[in-house]
């Protein structure tokens, strides 16, 4: 029995490697597919929970800041700056020809109402919180914010204009609920 | 396209200067096993799977977890409800505990017939006990985290063990606590301990491993290796055989996750701490029942700790208790008879450990406790010097030979 075997060996492997192809790449794809889908389910718990998502509106009462007055709220764990603009600083902003600027948007385009600016109060460079919203603070040389870390300046509209910050304050998602009570997210 | 050639010339330029290929081809592939192996050498690498689905899902639980007694509980129930697939990453974790000690019993229960613990293998065995003593202490360490009332009276029952020594006991438990009872301080440095004991095992895995790789596998005949005859390359002989092993256990185990995730837990531990009222029947995890049972039944609180403690010691010193020359107790008529009552004997005490302290319970797990430590410390010495066993194989090779042809499988033990 066993010469017969050694004498057909060609045919025999010949045989085999099919089968044996077939079976690891079988075997192989099912490992990979069952280890991929325990991976990604795994990995998933890493994003952000239900509880987390749950907390990204948040309601705004606008009717106790005075014109030129700021105020900053917490959405998504980040701070909102609302500023209640002047006459002056709403000229200011929409004066400003956008092709000086680096990330060229009007002001109109940035706000709902121009009384009212909304941003999110991150520096677009390294995510630093920015200065301008207390009274004693530095607002920069073009009366909006200025971001201690690295020395970006922002206009009253939230739009940089000296420093190395790529893009213009982020405006977040809000709408007016009425006239006084906005809902940001 | 990179061609062949220069592809074997990269490995083997990083292979001259950190050996990693060469190490890979040692232990994995050409490493030469006995030709024997069951089924029941499975378990040693399912447990190193296991250690590492434990870490991993054990990883990602912490990074959910807070570990304030304030918080602990809601945290679990956070992971539980909010977080994406947070239940059965626990679900996993809490039986992973489980299916990890099944797993390792099965493992010692195979050293323990097929006598993987004699000469020249002793220390590879005692490394094996080092890591059941870590893997009951993160288990049960563990088991605290979720701050349920099992987790909270548990902790308190177990770390209390300590107070039976005279004179520092007090002094033990109020170390061990960080406090005057069981309390903020004791979660958090049992979280902490809970993270980083399970690489702590790792590293005795890797010296457990460096051991067995040292002379090899035993064999279900426990007959030294004697020629290439006797042995068959790991890859892919064994890659496989482990490989389908881990399907069969992986489904098993996805069962238990999916379809029974609480048949091993205990519903109270789903009730807050509460420091001020005790649950009625307390009992512990499941794995460590028949340990407790050896505890419950002495009737002296510092002999029954000291016996608990020796019931896992005592394994230390199996090399020295039995110094029959045969291994297996396949040709130990009468070993294998202890062998088998012992096995039968360690499931009476897991149950007796689940029942109440009282009546006839309190009886057998006495009877059962004289024969767990009569087994070790007077069977197995006497066994050593009287059992009389018949002629062996002349080698693994002639041993599975005459079980294929011999169609009577008696004929070699005689």
């Amino acid at each position: 029995m066993k010469k017969t075997t050694i004498e057909t060996k060609n045919e025999v492997s010949q045989i085999d490697e099919e089968k044996r192809d077939f079976l690891f790449v079988t075997t192989a794809g099912l490992a990979v597919a069952g280890g991929a889908a325990t991976a990604i389910s795994l990995i998933n718990t890493m994003n952000p929970a239900k509880d987390v998502l749950a907390l990204s509106t948040t309601e705004v009462d606008l009717s106790p800041v005075e014109e030129g007055q700021s105020l900053t709220v917490m959405w998504r764990g980040k701070p909102i700056f609302i500023r209640h603009r002047s006459k002056e600083e709403i000229e200011s902003a929409a004066n400003v020809s956008v092709d000086q600027l680096a990330h060229k948007e009007t002001d109109e385009s940035r706000v709902d109402n121009p009384k009212w600016l909304v941003v999110v109060g991150v520096c677009t460079h390294l995510g630093c919180v920015p200065l301008g919203q207390k009274v004693g603070d530095s607002k920069g040389e073009f009366g909006g914010w200025f971001c201690p870390c690295h020395g970006s300046h922002y206009d009253t509209s939230g739009r940089i204009r000296k420093g190395p910050a790529p893009l213009n304050l982020e405006i977040p998602p809000y709408k007016f609920v009425s006239d006084d009570i906005i809902k940001i997210g | 396209m990179i061609d062949n050639e220069e592809k074997k010339g990269f490995s083997a330029w990083i292979d001259k200067r950190l050996p990693v290929f060469t190490f890979i081809n040692h232990n994995l592939r050409d490493y030469p096993t006995p030709k024997n192996l069951n089924y029941f050498w499975n378990f040693g690498s399912l447990a190193g799977i296991t250690l590492v689905i434990m870490i991993i899902t054990g990883i990602l639980l912490a990074m959910q977890y807070t570990a304030n007694t304030d918080l602990a509980f809601d945290s679990v129930e956070r992971i539980m409800r909010d977080v994406n697939n947070g239940w059965l990453l626990r679900y996993i974790h809490m039986n992973g505990a489980s299916m990890f000690f099944i797993i390792v019993y099965i493992h010692i229960f195979r050293g323990l017939y097929y006598g993987s613990y004699k000469y020249p293998r002793e220390i590879l065995w005692m490394l094996g006990v080092v890591i059941l003593l870590l893997m009951m202490a993160t288990a049960f360490m563990g088991y605290v985290l979720p701050w349920g009332q099992m987790s909270f009276w548990g902790a308190t029952v177990i770390t209390n063990l300590f107070s039976a020594f005279p004179v520092i006991g007090d002094y033990i438990v109020t170390f061990l606590w960080g406090g005057f009872s069981v309390d903020n301080p004791t979660l958090t440095r049992f979280f902490v301990l809970h993270y980083l004991l399970p690489f702590a095992i790792v590293g005795v895995v890797a010296l457990h491993l460096v051991a067995l790789h040292q002379f090899g596998s035993n064999n279900p005949t426990g007959i030294d290796v004697k020629s290439d005859g006797d042995t068959i390359p790991f890859h892919p002989y064994y890659t496989v055989k482990d490989y389908f092993g881990l399907g069969v256990y992986l489904i098993i185990f996805a069962a238990l996750v999916f379809f029974a995730p609480n048949f091993l837990g205990h519903p109270d531990n789903y009730i807050p701490a509460n420091p001020l009222q005790t649950p009625a029947h307390i009992v512990p995890e499941w794995y460590f029942l028949p340990f407790y049972a050896i505890l419950r039944a002495v009737p002296d609180k510092l002999m029954g700790v000291l016996l608990m403690f020796a019931a896992v010691a005592v394994l230390f010193i199996l090399p020295w208790l039995d110094k029959h020359k045969v291994r297996s107790a396949q040709f130990r008529p009468y070993y294998k008879q202890f062998y088998w009552l012992f096995l039968i004997n360690c499931v009476i005490l897991g149950w007796v450990g689940a029942m109440p302290a009282e009546g006839i319970y309190v009886t057998i797990s006495r009877a059962a406790s004289i024969y767990y430590f009569s087994f070790f410390l007077v069977i197995m010495p006497i066994l050593s010097r009287f059992e009389k066993v018949g002629e062996l194989p002349s080698s693994i090779s002639s041993a599975v030979l005459s079980e294929k042809f011999d169609k009577d499988s008696e004929s070699y033990a005689k």
